[in-house]
């Protein structure tokens, strides 16, 4: 990564948590749905950056999302899963060439786009939910707030990278 | 040697995957079980500042609503007032009867908490002013919470809202006591358990703390009964209790300091000791 590519990174790092903590974490849609967006952070992290600094970013970012709101480490884990297992979701939506043709996540055609953005929300949002409700016992709980949470955070996501993507059109 | 190492350069993503992941979990698991949560939570130094910055703003917003709630305290205080002053004249004070066992100190609540199934609340005063964990917290209405954990200047509480919460509660009409859980469905809803079956239930009773532990004083408001329900076992009674105070827009707040609760709890310590 270049200086800039770093700089930019961490202030993305910064507005994301911040945003979270004081605004998305309380919007509290019917009672009990918000949006997660903060994962943004690494769904755009450059395909070609370094993957353990990837993990280690994303357990940090977890944790401060995890430190605002209370809640141990479910965040944190949720974002070093899907931090992990990201390159297979590129590979899966992008075609197993993605790291050799300069890919970039938003100027993907859109229904990859969308299959690998819903796909890694849905997985961080299942994974979220079940260490909150921490009961086998109310997986339907956990169901529905994955299901309902996950569109809500997958519109916003969708939205923010056609927003702040330089080369739109 | 060099296979060993060999072995760890090239699965050193996934190693460092397991590791950051086992901590979240073990951070998770503690977080479950109060007062455990020692690394994560947001009475630290920088969140708590944070937050108060955002209160300071967004604290404009509703001050005429929480000026009506304290004008309409401190009124109902007034009335007390003139009943005391009455008692004053008429007689000597029985210092027995006014009750200095507890102390209040008034807080504003700077992050709240009502849609997941485990609610806490950070509030703007720590240690400085004397909060320790384990002191009741309500407002004008009725009960809030517990403290969890108190850095300086800031401190957590866990909510009546989180699958945690147990405080003891009884019914103001005749007495019989239960705990007040929560089952996640209503941020304005708790539930009463362990009632006996034959206490008599009408629904529109009101439920009030029942002082069998150090953290409230005894008749604190909580709510009033909505609907009731017999357990599986048919041995007790489920109470549906709708709160007095609308969690989602609480502000200030009182902490209660039970000052003999050192006193009692050193003697139930020595009881169980002895045991």
């Amino acid at each position: 990564m270049q200086n800039n590519q770093i700089l930019i990174n961490i202030f993305r790092f910064v507005i994301l948590v911040l945003t979270q903590a004081l605004l998305l974490n309380h919007i509290d849609f019917l009672g009990y749905i918000n949006p997660y967006l903060y994962i943004l952070f690494i769904l755009i992290y450059p395909i070609t950056g370094n993957k353990s600094l990837l993990i280690l970013l994303s357990f940090l970012l977890g944790l401060s999302v995890d430190i605002f709101s209370n809640s141990g480490g479910i965040h944190a884990a949720a974002s070093v899963f899907i931090a992990y297992f990201r390159p297979l979701a590129l590979k899966y939506s992008f075609g197993i060439s993605y790291e050799y043709n300069t890919l970039k996540v938003s100027s993907a055609e859109f229904t990859q786009r969308l299959l690998y953005v819903s796909s890694l929300v849905l997985i961080h949002h299942f994974i979220l939910f079940l260490l909150e409700i921490f009961n086998v016992n109310h997986i339907l709980l956990i169901l529905k707030s994955t299901l309902f949470s996950g569109i809500f955070s997958t519109i916003l996501i969708l939205s923010a990278i056609t927003i702040f993507s330089k080369n739109n059109k | 040697m060099q296979q060993i190492l060999f072995f760890f350069v090239r699965n050193k993503n996934f190693l460092l995957f397991v590791v950051l992941f086992s901590i979240s979990i073990f951070l998770t698991i503690q977080s479950h079980t109060f007062h455990k949560n020692k690394f994560v939570n947001s009475s630290n130094f920088i969140s708590g500042s944070i937050y108060s910055i955002k209160n300071n703003i967004t604290g404009y917003f509703n001050l005429r609503t929480e000026n009506n709630l304290l004008v309409e305290e401190n009124g109902r205080l007034r009335k007390k007032l003139e009943g005391y002053k009455k008692i004053i004249f008429i007689e000597s004070i029985d210092t027995n009867l006014l009750s200095f066992k507890y102390r209040f100190t008034s807080a504003k609540i700077i992050n709240n908490s009502f849609s997941s199934t485990k609610n806490k609340l950070t509030i703007n005063k720590g240690k400085k002013d004397s909060l320790d964990t384990d002191m009741g917290v309500i407002t004008s209405k009725g009960i809030v919470g517990i403290i969890d954990r108190v850095s300086n200047n800031y401190a957590t509480v866990q909510s009546v809202l989180n699958t945690n919460s147990q405080v003891n509660a009884k019914l103001k009409k005749s007495k019989h006591f239960g705990s007040l859980v929560w089952n996640t469905k209503d941020p304005n809803i708790v539930q009463l358990i362990d009632i006996p079956r034959l206490a008599p239930v009408k629904i529109g009773d009101t439920i009030v703390t029942g002082g069998k532990s150090t953290i409230f004083p005894e008749g604190i408001l909580i709510g009033t009964v909505i609907d009731f329900i017999q357990t599986k076992d048919e041995n007790s009674l489920i109470l549906n209790v709708q709160l007095f105070n609308d969690m989602t827009n609480i502000e200030h707040v009182y902490i209660i300091k039970n000052l003999d609760a050192a006193e009692i709890l050193t003697i139930e310590k020595e009881l169980e000791n002895a045991e």
